[in-house]
């Protein structure tokens, strides 16, 4: 398979001035202009094949935006070089190409220009144009009266009847409504279907999973992860987590201390990922610094987004730790896990009954995985048993 | 795209204007009356005021305003060329474009009244034994005009003082160029010096004299044009044009280098 975008070893560097000198006189009388280098990307490599369809994630700064622009040849790499085949339509920017004072059908022709289109080839589209856009009355107004979304429907519908070879899309498809949203979704599959290579920058990482063949992942400007979009949003989120858990709050009052937390299987520590249905033991060891009277073990899981999943803690189970002066062993047994692929976040905590003093809490420390089951879309495990019987 | 573009920059320089396209014919006549005043007012005009004044006014008009609206090209289109892939030369040949279109519209508006009045009114007469002249001084002050435009366009995006330099050159310019006096005045003020032929050689340096020049000698042939012309044969002057054109071609050339050069760049420094 050939690739349809090579892109090799490519740096951006972006000059950041202090106070950016655009004046001759400024330029002289600073002389050597403090700037400071920022490398929005480094040393990236990757292909997309022909046909592919490629997700670009990562946090915000990390530089996908800077590099769909430079695969547009919006901007120029500082090193390194992007080769591209066929004809591309980029959907960059909300708006992105249209003059304000132009009606809807002006820009539309202005548009296609750009993208390579005659002023005949343009007629042949223009009412599909208008027609998947959905603005057959406003064609003949200036777009300044657009709404936002009105803008992202004549963006996306001149994109997609240009007849591209290559589409890039930088995350403007969430401003449509969800029913131009489901269209625009519609109409990238029918590209993959037709063998178009697409690449697609999102903050949507279910739909970077969904749809894409291929997920590269950018960190501060370098390539993280590449390969099957599943791995590839898994590490994203991972790294989500970890940097949040730089911040995690380790706190309370001390008075009865968390040793540590385990979470075991049976009375071994765990190995791999648990397969839904799985038991699971999650093992707190305490130690009192000073005597407390009854304090209550409490936990939490939360999935890999960051959502609360469920949680309980001793009293709620009807177990009392009585007047703890040393160290203790709690230990959860957590029945068959109802939970289906992804990763899971245990939060452990002591306090006293009446919830008024944290003695100690370590927010999501701890973690397990479960595994997806192939092939499947399930949103939770249930264990079920089936019968046949003649009536 | 190029003719799109024009259109578009066409459009919206109209847009909402109750006339439109009428202003850049107004904007010639306006001229004329305040400078046929003018001129009346000091003296020593050229006997065929109008023919004299527009044959250089017209050509100095999509010079300048090329030069002027060809700076902010690029700047003014800072949200296309910050999200849109397309070849960035556009936007300055765009801009030519327009003020080509005004300087049809008012040249052939300007070529119509002359051979009208040399119709109608037996006073005036049809000379076409220069008018050869003409489209040599077209393809000297085109070239001249994409050659600098291109310069200013790309160097303005990084040094935005140029807007402003650029206004008060074409001032400058404007009067260091026969287009409101006659050169032939100048040549016989010139003779008088004791350096003439010095003086004569600096203020011919400036391309623009020549292309003015090639324009009034191909149509201003009042009894005194012998006293307001360039003193140069039609050869000489075509010669001269020759030059102008073969010399912006050499600097289109660099310009357009420089451009390129500094186009990869745009969408940062904006």
């Amino acid at each position: 398979m050939t690739a349809a975008i090579e892109v090799q070893d490519l740096s951006k560097r972006f000059r950041i001035y202090r106070e950016k000198p655009t004046s001759l006189k400024q330029r002289l009388l600073a002389g050597r202009t403090r700037a400071e280098d920022f490398w929005a990307l480094r040393d990236v490599s990757f292909d997309v094949a022909e046909g592919e369809f490629l997700a670009l994630i990562g946090h915000n700064g990390s530089g996908k935006s800077t590099l769909l622009k430079v695969i547009a040849g919006i901007l120029r790499p500082t090193q390194g070089l992007v080769r591209q085949r066929g004809r591309m339509a980029g959907l960059l920017e909300l708006g992105a190409g249209f003059h304000p004072e132009l009606t809807g059908r002006e820009n539309v022709y202005l548009n296609a220009s750009f993208l390579g289109l005659s002023r005949r080839e343009t007629d042949a589209v223009y009412d599909d144009i208008v027609a998947f856009a959905e603005l057959g009355d406003f064609m003949e107004t200036a777009v300044k009266f657009y709404s936002s979304g009105m803008l992202v429907r004549l963006g996306f519908a001149c994109a997609v009847h240009v007849d591209p070879e290559v589409i890039l899309i930088d995350e403007v498809l969430a401003v449509g409504d969800e029913a131009f949203q489901g269209r625009c979704l519609d109409r990238v599959r029918t590209f993959q279907k037709e063998g178009r290579t697409i690449v697609l920058v999102t903050h949507a990482l279910d739909m970077a999973r969904q749809l894409s063949d291929r997920a590269v992942m950018l960190d501060h400007g370098l390539v993280h992860a590449v390969g099957s979009p599943d791995e590839v949003v898994r590490e994203m989120r991972l790294t989500i987590l970890r940097h949040d858990l730089e911040f995690a709050r380790e706190g309370g009052t001390r008075e009865v201390e968390i040793l540590g937390g385990s979470l075991l299987r049976g009375h071994d520590p765990l190995a791999g990922a648990l397969a839904p249905g799985d038991c699971v033991t999650l093992q707190v060891d305490l130690k009192a610094n000073e005597p407390v009277d009854d304090p209550v073990v409490s936990f939490a899981l939360h999935d890999a987004a960051n959502n609360y999943v469920f949680g309980s803690d001793t009293a709620q189970q009807g177990v009392g730790l009585g007047w703890l002066d040393g160290k203790r062993r709690v230990r959860f047994q957590l029945g068959p896990v109802p939970f289906t692929g992804g990763q899971y976040w245990v939060t452990v905590g002591v306090h006293s009954r009446d919830n008024q003093r944290v003695y100690h809490v370590q927010d999501q420390r701890y973690s397990f995985e479960v595994r997806q089951i192939e092939g499947r879309k399930d949103q939770a495990y249930v264990p079920v048993t089936a019968e046949v019987e003649d009536l | 795209m190029l003719l799109n573009l024009v259109r578009k920059e066409l459009k919206v320089k109209y847009t909402g204007s109750v006339l439109g396209a009428v202003w850049s014919l107004l904007n010639p006549v306006v001229f004329l009356a305040v400078f046929s005043f003018v001129a009346t007012v000091l003296g020593g005009a050229a006997q065929d005021y109008p023919v004299f004044l527009l044959a250089g006014l017209l050509p100095w008009n999509l010079f300048s305003v090329s030069l002027s609206q060809g700076a902010v090209s690029v700047i003014m289109n800072a949200n296309l060329v910050k999200k849109v892939y397309f070849p960035r030369e556009i936007l300055p040949l765009a801009t030519i474009g327009v003020a080509l279109v005004d300087f049809v519209l008012q040249s052939a508006v300007f070529l119509l009244f002359i051979a009208l009045r040399a119709a109608l009114f037996p006073g005036f007469a049809l000379v076409l034994h220069t008018i050869w002249l003409y489209p040599i001084a077209f393809v000297a002050l085109l070239l001249f005009t994409v050659a600098v435009t291109f310069w200013v366009s790309s160097m303005n995006v990084r040094y935005r003082d140029l807007t402003h330099l650029i206004g008060l050159a074409l001032l400058v310019w404007f009067w260091l160029t026969p287009i409101v006096y006659a050169i032939g005045v100048v040549h016989a003020k010139v003779v008088l010096h004791s350096h003439p032929m010095l003086l004569w050689r600096v203020y011919l340096l400036n391309p623009m004299a020549w292309i003015v020049s090639g324009f009034q000698t191909a149509l201003y042939h009042s009894s005194d044009a012998h006293d307001v012309l360039i003193p140069l044969s039609a050869g000489k002057l075509a010669a001269g044009l020759g030059v102008v054109a073969a010399a912006s071609g050499l600097l289109l050339y660099g310009t357009w280098r420089v451009f390129f050069g500094l186009s990869g760049d745009f969408a940062e420094e904006l």
